[in-house]
């Protein structure tokens, strides 16, 4: 598998909301062992740029390929991995029926269940109701979905939102790790990354007119 | 897929089919002969009004916590996750249905004859009413206030369901073959099971958005 070469591309997008031209002409492309970091205002199309790589919305113009191909008849979706504002955890389940319903939905990775929980620092909680855990912990739960399905490709909006210092440590080192494992990121983030030893590239969106 | 939702208000339907049920004599008076000649519509009318109450619940919280994401971005085809969904939704709002009908229809004094068509017509009739239900809701999702607008989408679908159903209890209430209606219920069921997920789908692809 790992022979393959994967491969974002991203050609001419725009996005369009309200009459607004968020975003133009955007291109990129990304590669395994590569990091994107998306920055800008709020409301600069951070957001709607990350929808629109997972499908959720279409570009106005533009395509965004992988490895060539349009994602919706690519096998992206096997490969590819989204965290954002809304966490996707049940409350009323708990942790572990949480990450078993994730394993459902996607391919056994590169680490257990309890493997993961004890790599976030969530070992201990693996009965406990996701209702009592904290936003943080929250985040650290679906930092650890990330770690137990299979991915090559992780968009995050916003990781970082609620975690305390450790919790920001935690993530990137995570991240570093999964870069390099031949993964690649692309992220949204107010936060100064310290990541020296990842190929990062950073797109402004607020000049991206 | 099944152990995705646990806990939830099951209840609440089957208590309001008990409770509207349990009104009607109350309201009209005791007067066997009467109740008993409306006793399959009032069954039929309030399975109906409890299945619709219930629909909501079928992609709600999902939507609200970002589970719904997750299933899109699975690689796993959405309509099967669909009707899964569906199967479960059946399963805790249809089956309670049917299991409490029997002793309902005692109460309103529905003729021994019948009672067997009765369960007939809800096994076939419950999971359309699911099926077609699903279509509605996914598409009323994005809307802050779809429950009215469910209901004018949903209610004409569900009305071959309630005549034929009610139709055929009435007839076997007096002694009549009614093959014909169960053969056209158990068409209307498998055309719903073949060709509701597909609509759904595609309509939470667009709620999502």
């Amino acid at each position: 598998m790992e022979n393959r070469h994967y491969q974002l591309q991203v050609q001419r997008l725009s996005c369009i909301r309200d009459d607004r031209v968020l975003f133009s002409e955007l291109a990129f492309s990304l590669k395994q062992r590569q990091m994107l970091l998306l920055e800008g205002k709020n409301g600069s199309g951070k957001t709607s740029l990350l929808r629109i790589l997972c499908g959720f919305r279409e570009a106005d113009e533009g395509q965004v390929l992988w490895c060539g191909q349009e994602i919706a008849h690519s096998d992206y979706y096997a490969k590819m991995a989204y965290v954002g504002h809304l966490d996707g955890i049940k409350k009323e389940l708990t942790v572990t029926e949480n990450l078993k319903m994730a394993l459902a939905l996607g391919k056994q990775g590169r680490m257990t269940i309890d493997e993961a929980l004890d790599k976030v620092h969530l070992q201990g909680y693996d009965d406990t109701l996701v209702q009592s855990l904290s936003a943080g912990q929250k985040r650290r739960l679906s930092l650890a979905r990330l770690l137990i399905t299979d991915n090559i490709l992780w968009i995050l909006d916003e990781p970082f939102t609620s975690l305390d210092k450790q919790g920001i440590q935690l993530f990137e080192s995570v991240m570093s790790e999964h870069i390099e494992q031949d993964g690649m990121i692309i992220l949204t983030s107010h936060h100064d990354l310290s990541l020296p030893a990842v190929d990062l590239q950073t797109i402004n969106l607020s000049s991206c007119h | 897929m099944l152990a995705f939702r646990r806990r939830a208000e099951i209840a609440n339907p089957i208590f309001f089919f008990v409770l509207v049920v349990t009104l009607f004599p109350l309201g009209v008076g005791a007067q066997a002969k009467l109740l008993q000649a409306m006793a399959p519509g009032v069954i039929w009318v309030s399975a109906l009004l409890a299945a619709m109450l219930s629909l909501d619940s079928l992609f709600r919280s999902d939507f609200d916590d970002g589970s719904l994401e997750q299933m899109l971005l699975s690689a796993h085809p959405v309509s099967v996750l669909v009707l899964g969904k569906i199967i479960a939704h059946w399963l805790v709002t249809g089956v309670p249905l049917i299991l409490i009908a029997p002793l309902l229809a005692v109460f309103l004094g529905l003729p021994d004859t019948a009672l067997g068509t009765l369960m007939i017509t809800l096994v076939l009739g419950t999971p359309v009413l699911s099926l077609i239900g699903s279509i509605g809701v996914a598409l009323t999702l994005g809307l802050r206030r779809g429950g009215m607008i469910l209901s004018l989408l949903v209610l004409p679908l569900y009305i071959p369901v309630l005549i034929f159903a009610s139709n055929a209890v009435e007839m076997a209430a007096t002694g009549m073959a009614v093959s014909a209606q169960i053969n056209i219920l158990m068409a209307i069921m498998f055309l719903a099971l073949v060709l509701a997920p597909l609509p759904a789908a595609a309509a939470l692809k667009m709620s999502i958005n």
